[in-house]
């Protein structure tokens, strides 16, 4: 038996109303916990995207990219070790503008984030962090101690390393 | 305008685009897809369909079932019989959601099906509106495909697109949701047949490699064995494969799906595999050389403890699905494709070959299985009959000639274990989802999709009350079955396990039974109960020569099992005779 890894699945499929639900129905017939889920359009036209993170030992990940290609409106599905990929996440911090201005400590704390001021107003400013988890996870404890308004991390995006050849695909379902 | 290629639609030929209802256009699709029957119910969302169905019932035949439910198993006997695409219909709500036990057994066991459910109107959609209810959210995990039409201009493309997927590829069920404002919608009718759809690929490209390789492996191997399953009958490719099975020599198992791809006389036919199947198959699994599996899915059913599963073997897995390779067996070599295209690419490569010695095993083990277990199941001997004596008896009047439909349970392994196909199709079963309730209505429909054939359903006094109520549809349509209840005043295979695992405590098996002979004259079909020996064969005489439909009730020992056996978990050569 392999072990339990992170992977990521990404899934070219048709834009259709009702492939979330087909495709998230694959997950939870075989009780896999869904840890981040993002659509998109992909890079060709009128074609979407699914990026999907799952912990799961590979031999069960195989068969997951099977029942995954098998729906009529799949193109294709692959998955991808994080070695594999380049990804990332972003989050949003809404924090209190006084902190701003009263506490250095916040300033030095987005200084050395790299994290990017997006709005600053009368009674918040508004923080955009994009980076790997742990660096988002140290990030919000680090602003913890001065109190979050509102908090939202987004799924993981990410590309492969190597192609998808999802055009020269596209061209051989029309032969 | 000019792509699109409108075809002549039987006797109403339309030549150029139309402008017609979209309830009409529903009708002129399934006359464009050759859709001669279908089976429904009506009620408020579909109505403007039935009205259409009115309108055209000289071309297509609407069958009234009694429960929706019962129009999808209508819908698979048909299918499952013709090989063409059955057609089960019904209203929103709770029409849509009784047809949901028909569409996860028509997709497990690969039936192509297209039902069509209608929906409130579209301005109503997510308003909880009565009987509205969201079929496609709860028919995607079953459904190889689905959608929901709000527009009339859809249908067309959309129910051309239904018939494709539903038919190619590994066929399922598929289920068009169509708003009743659609229904009433004008629009310009133009119908295409679907020949692709980009995103679905249904038959994987042979590859010629894994073909030889196949070929090396059959060539070389000195006990090899077949395992065959429904995909030899979807694939149309019976000829292929008993090309492949004579000229290779090699014994041939099936599993309870492929059955009746070659016939059960013919000599290199050992039998059936899995929890009940036959001694030596089962046995065998374990000991032969290379494994060649043909459009069969290693069910859990079939393999017992994969742990101990043909452990010693090269295994060879001939499939048109890809997520079925080594899903649950690990294949050394995969063979994708249609089962026609691929058995008749690996025809010339085979050496012809007898395996006498190999062959003789099978025997040798037969003949134990037929001293303890068959002997006593179909020639008996104690004073109550068995479901194996009637499946003898209704084998030495048709022949092997007649559709077997069986139901779920003891019956259903009995029919499949001692019923005698001579031609291909002759065997509906509800073999994946294992849907008591199943036979009464496939059998109709099977009766319909192969009008010339005798068709027997065998069913237990269990399942037989879980659709009953189309005894109704038999009566009105006249449509000539035969029925058989084995009755044990037990849902006998639940009561097995309980004797064999729960210490004999028969918690909720036990039936007390109604007239069922009173109930069928009830509905004018003719009837009759048998519960002695020298009754049994005049009383299947009678039945099979029958015009019309006919009831026959047998009275067989409570309390017998159904034997060999292989225990949950336990491995297929450990499978036991008593």
């Amino acid at each position: 038996m392999s072990e339990t890894k992170t992977y990521t699945v990404s899934i070219y499929t048709e834009n259709n109303v009702g492939l979330l639900n087909r495709i998230s129905a694959i997950f939870q017939r075989r009780k896999i916990n869904i840890e981040s889920l993002n659509t998109s359009i992909s890079e060709i036209e009128g074609v979407s995207k699914f990026t999907i993170v799952i912990n799961l030992t590979e031999e069960r990940v195989k068969k997951v990219i099977g029942q995954l290609e098998k729906q009529v409106e799949v193109i294709k599905a692959y998955y991808h070790t994080d070695e594999e990929t380049i990804f990332l996440e972003t989050c949003l911090f809404k924090i209190k503008s006084d902190l701003l201005f009263e506490e250095r400590q916040i300033q030095n704390i987005i200084k050395e984030s790299s994290a990017r001021i997006v709005t600053v107003n009368k009674e918040f400013f508004v923080l955009e962090k994009a980076g790997r988890r742990s660096e988002i996870d140290l990030l919000y404890r680090e602003l913890s101690a001065f109190g979050i308004m509102q908090f939202t991390r987004s799924g993981r995006i990410s590309v492969s390393k190597e192609e998808m050849k999802i055009s020269s695909m596209l061209a051989e379902f029309a032969e | 305008m000019d792509t699109i290629q409108t075809i002549k639609l039987q006797d109403t030929a339309v030549e150029a685009t139309q402008r017609l209802t979209g309830k009409e256009a529903i009708i002129k699709c399934l006359l464009a897809e050759g859709v001669d029957t279908l089976y429904g119910y009506p009620g408020g969302a579909i109505m403007p369909v039935y009205d259409e169905l009115y309108k055209y019932q000289d071309k297509l035949h609407h069958v009234l079932t009694r429960h929706e439910q019962g129009a999808t198993h209508a819908a698979q006997g048909y299918a499952r019989v013709s090989g063409r695409v059955g057609v089960a219909i019904a209203t929103s709500g709770p029409g849509a959601t009784n047809l949901i036990t028909g569409i996860a057994d028509a997709q497990i066991d690969s039936t192509p099906m297209v039902c069509i459910t209608g929906q409130v109107a579209s301005h109503l959609l997510g308003s909880d509106a009565f009987q509205e209810t969201d079929i496609i959210g709860i028919s995607t995990p079953v459904t190889k495909w689905n959608y929901q039409i709000t527009k009339a201009s859809e249908i067309p493309e959309v129910m051309a697109k239904a018939f494709y997927i539903a038919k190619s590829g590994r066929p399922g069920p598929v289920l068009i949701d169509i708003t009743k404002d659609a229904q009433f919608e004008e629009f310009d009718f133009a119908y295409k047949k679907c020949k692709a759809v980009r995103s679905y690929k249904p038959v994987p490209k042979l590859n010629p490699d894994s073909v030889k390789a196949a070929a090396d492996l059959i060539n070389n191997a000195e006990k090899p064995m077949i395992v065959w399953g429904q995909g030899v009958i979807l694939g149309g490719a019976e000829e292929e494969f008993k090309a492949v099975v004579e000229k290779s020599g090699i014994p041939a198992a099936w599993t309870i799906l492929g059955v009746s791809a070659i016939p059960t006389a013919h000599p290199l036919n050992v039998g059936m595999v899995g929890m009940h199947g036959n001694y030596g198959p089962n046995v065998l699994t374990n000991e032969c050389d290379v494994l060649i599996a043909i459009g069969m899915r290693f069910d859990d059913r079939v393999t017992g403890n994969l742990e101990t599963y043909a452990k010693q073997a090269k295994v060879i897995h001939f499939e048109i699905d890809p997520a079925e390779v080594n899903k649950n067996v690990d294949a050394d070599v995969a063979v994708l494709g249609n089962s026609k295209e691929t058995l008749a690419a690996l025809l010339p490569l085979l050496e012809e070959k007898q395996h006498t010695a190999w062959h003789n095993r099978f025997k040798e083990l037969y003949q134990i299985e037929y001293d303890k277990i068959i002997k006593d199941d179909i020639t008996p001997e104690k004073e109550g009959l068995t479901m194996g004596e009637v499946l003898e008896g209704i084998n030495k009047v048709s022949k092997g000639e007649a559709v077997i439909v069986s139901d779920v349970g003891q019956h259903q392994m009995i029919a499949c274990r001692y019923a005698k196909f001579n031609k291909s199709k002759s065997n509906v079963t509800s073999g994946g989802l294992g849907t008591m309730g199943f036979a009464l209505p496939a059998a109709i429909g099977a009766k319909m999709g192969a009008p010339e054939r005798p068709v027997v359903a065998i069913i237990g006094d269990g399942g037989y009350q879980m659709t009953i109520q189309e005894l109704g549809t038999i009566f009105q349509t006249k449509v000539p079955v035969k029925i058989v209840v084995l009755n044990n005043d037990f849902l006998g295979m639940v009561r097995q396990w309980q004797q064999l695992f729960f210490d004999r405590r028969y918690a909720s098996t036990e039936m007390v039974n109604p007239d069922f002979v009173a109930i069928a004259k009830g509905y004018y079909i003719e009837a009759q109960r048998v519960s002695k020996r020298e009754d049994l064969a005049g009383a299947i005489e009678e039945m099979l020569a029958a015009e019309g439909p006919y009831f026959l009730e047998v009275k067989v020992e409570k309390e017998d099992n159904v034997f060999p056996m292989i225990p949950t978990g336990a491995s297929v050569s450990d499978i036991r005779l008593e």
